[in-house]
């Protein structure tokens, strides 16, 4: 039994963010959290197992799967599920490519990342789903740093950032017409050095991924990537086996890996300190143009 | 850990800026975040493309804050963006405004969660009709505290003369507020003169740089801390093998605290109990204090669900179906008068009468015009409503959280208004 907390930053995030999750549990129907096995997914979740225990959480986690995994993503999701009794939905982008819903791009940068906007909205649709959390940040992108916590959705999925709705105090308006949903970001206030300090002050197990690890990989555009058997290799690049651990988790085609000897939370806080670049400036679907990010929001995406 | 767990004993200071394209917010905002290194090179990179694009000179500060297409293009800030940084002490979160009576609406938002207002006065101009109604938002919005950074003071040869000229005026529009806390710091955004590093330009003053004062400003009373406040969020009950018979009561504390074995008053039934216990996750606590969100389990089975409020006995809340709500209309369809509206306070919704317009406000002179009844959208107001049930609610001077409410247009779902209680 604690005396008394201490009310310091990541506690009053905290408190923050299970103040949304329980408002989304309280005012939709049928929410669905989203998790990708990256770490800011792996926060929400804790957050969620905080704000409903000891009962379970009152609603399932959706996977959108690119098949471009790291098998170790999906064995720690999948241990993560089956511990808490947490009810797993996987939507598979490999699905909708064979149903005809997306074409798969060509080419050496070839990535699946934009083709989860369509699964993701097939998915909200086939399951009715009125809600579905996020992890997004705002500090990650710069289109990310006006968005809501409750972010409204026409009934195409569309983000019309230009008359998005206002937000005041913690008085969150979920109302909706039939067809249209909301995004939900439970995590907007959290920057990634908030998200290192908390996962290390909560201890919470994390995918063996962040740390670091001896694997194959290449560099392309000053960005190491993993090489896996679905990606093309261009003939200058050449692949080596060098000390990388990732920074943030997505599909593996477009996931950059820092070069790294840090294995411990204790060292990852210390290079997220002393580092100088964002997270996602190694993330190459970010890179495609200067509003990259805001482009694929208007469309749907997370 | 040496270093990193200092940083787990971080304050959280939010705090919002207004200004209008030329007074030199963005700027200051973009000073802030790169003399406390927030600025990563990636961004840097991305920030100098851009300026270059634009056939800008200098690297364009201004363009970390300005985040969307259309914004960038027009090189105008059109809604609230938040920006965060860290310096050892405290962690910020800056909503970031724009200035211009058109945006009032953007302006009370990015207030309403604020603890502290940074506006921004330029040097040349002195006091204008905006700084006048930047003061005015603060002061609705009941912002604990305000920082007057008077800017460009390069442009003005550094002079005290004018920096006294421009306070006096500011204590004269600061008599007609109710701010607790004001304070002038003479800065150069763009040369950096009190901004983090001390000026060697302005010998004559000698308070504190703003990031001084960004850093130890006490914030610790800003919340309410008298009047336990519990608003019902979510009711939890496992009915699982392990806890049979567990009922929680999940929620934010808005204000106050609670301990264990607290004798108190659940509204709107009025039934009495004691605190049995406070949890969190497989933590539980002897006391709780706001903002933190538990959940609460009492000693006797009674009826509470969502919308409901737990309260130290002998300290309630008003309980009213009629109440005098300040307003600043968001909407562009304007308010209807006798017209009905959704209303959401704390976490119960209800329906409104809007009886009576009052007053309207005048925010660049502070007058109220009692003849003029129509209600655009960024107008304040005073109205009367009518609720389809009791509200248990405090004055918004005295509870920020049980003191506001925001309304909702019934056919378009949108909010059109934010509600401060009188």
């Amino acid at each position: 039994m604690m005396d008394k907390i201490q009310i310091n930053h990541l506690r009053e995030l905290e408190a923050e963010s299970i103040f949304v999750i329980r408002e989304v549990a309280a005012q939709f129907e049928k929410p669905v959290m989203l998790f990708s096995g990256g770490k800011d997914s792996i926060v929400m979740f804790h957050l969620a197992m905080k704000a409903f225990y000891p009962a379970r959480i009152p609603f399932p986690m959706l996977h959108v799967d690119t098949g471009h995994n790291f098998q170790e993503t999906l064995d720690y999701r999948d241990k993560l599920m089956a511990e808490t009794g947490t009810k797993l939905i996987v939507a598979s982008v490999q699905e909708s490519i064979d149903k005809g819903r997306v074409v798969e791009e060509k080419g050496v940068n070839a990535s699946r990342n934009k083709l989860q906007t369509t699964t993701l909205l097939d998915a909200i649709e086939e399951h009715k789903f009125d809600a579905a959390m996020g992890g997004g940040r705002r500090d990650e992108e710069k289109a990310r740093a006006k968005e809501r916590f409750f972010s409204h959705r026409d009934e195409f999925g569309q983000w019309d950032p230009k008359n998005q709705r206002p937000e005041l105090w913690n008085l969150f308006n979920g109302r909706k017409h039939m067809g249209e949903h909301f995004r939900v970001f439970p995590i907007s206030n959290w920057t990634e050095m908030d998200v290192w300090q908390y996962i290390y002050m909560e201890k919470i197990e994390l995918p063996s991924l962040y740390f670091t690890h001896r694997r194959k990989v290449f560099q392309r555009d000053g960005v190491w990537l993993a090489l896996a058997p679905f990606m093309q290799l261009k003939p200058d690049e050449k692949v080596v086996e060098m000390e990388v651990r990732c920074r943030t988790i997505g599909d593996i085609t477009c996931t950059g890996l820092t070069l790294s000897n840090a294995n411990s939370l204790e060292d990852i806080i210390h290079e997220v300190a002393t580092t100088r670049t964002t997270e996602r400036g190694g993330r190459a679907d970010d890179k495609r143009s200067e509003s990259a990010m805001e482009d694929r929001k208007k469309e749907g995406y997370f | 850990m040496g270093k990193e767990s200092g940083y787990l004993d971080m304050e959280l200071l939010r705090f919002t800026t207004a200004g209008s394209v030329d007074d030199g917010k963005s700027t200051l905002i973009g000073r802030l975040l790169y003399d406390s290194k927030a600025i990563f090179e990636d961004q840097m990179e991305a920030i100098e493309r851009a300026s270059e694009r634009a056939g800008n000179e200098d690297v364009n500060l201004a363009l970390l804050t300005d985040g969307l297409k259309a914004e960038r293009e027009q090189g105008i800030t059109i809604d609230v963006a938040y920006r965060y940084f860290a310096t050892p002490k405290r962690k910020f979160i800056i909503a970031d405004t724009p200035g211009h009576i058109q945006y009032t609406r953007n302006m009370v938002t990015g207030a309403s969660t604020a603890n502290l207002a940074l506006i921004l006065v330029d040097a040349r101009h002195g006091v204008l009709e905006q700084t006048l109604r930047h003061a005015y938002i603060a002061s609705l919005l009941q912002i604990p505290h305000v920082i007057f950074c008077i800017n460009k003071m390069d442009l003005v040869d550094y002079s005290e003369d004018r920096f006294e000229e421009i306070v006096k005026d500011l204590e004269g529009v600061a008599s007609k507020l109710s701010v607790k806390d004001i304070r002038y710091v003479p800065i150069s955004a763009l040369k950096g003169d009190n901004v983090v590093a001390r000026s060697k330009n302005m010998d004559w003053y000698d308070g504190p740089t703003l990031m001084y004062l960004l850093e130890n400003i006490h914030i610790g009373s800003d919340i309410n801390t008298q009047d336990f406040r519990f608003p019902v969020q979510y009711v939890i009950r496992p009915q699982s093998k392990d806890f049979p018979d567990y009922r929680g009561y999940g929620g934010r504390i808005a204000s106050g605290s609670v301990n264990v074995g607290d004798e108190v008053t659940v509204l709107p039934s009025g039934f009495s109990s004691k605190v049995k216990t406070i949890d969190l996750y497989k933590d539980s606590f002897e006391t709780a204090i706001a903002p933190q969100s538990v959940a609460i389990t009492l000693e006797d089975d009674i009826d509470i669900s969502r919308g409901d409020m737990i309260v130290r006995e002998g300290n309630v809340p008003h309980t009213s179906q009629d109440i005098d709500v300040m307003i600043c209309w968001f909407n562009e369809r304007k308010l209807v008068p006798r017209g009905k509206y959704v209303i959401r306070h704390t976490t119960t919704e209800a329906r409104c009468l809007v009886k009576d317009v009052n007053f309207k406000m005048d925010i660049n002179t502070l007058e109220r015009n009692y003849d003029d009844k129509e209600i655009n959208m960024n107008d304040v107001a005073r109205i009367s409503i009518r609720t389809t049930k009791p509200l248990f609610y405090d004055s918004y001077s005295r509870n920020r959280t049980t003191g506001s409410l925001i309304m909702i247009d019934e056919a378009t779902n949108e909010t059109v208004a934010a509600g401060m209680i009188v």
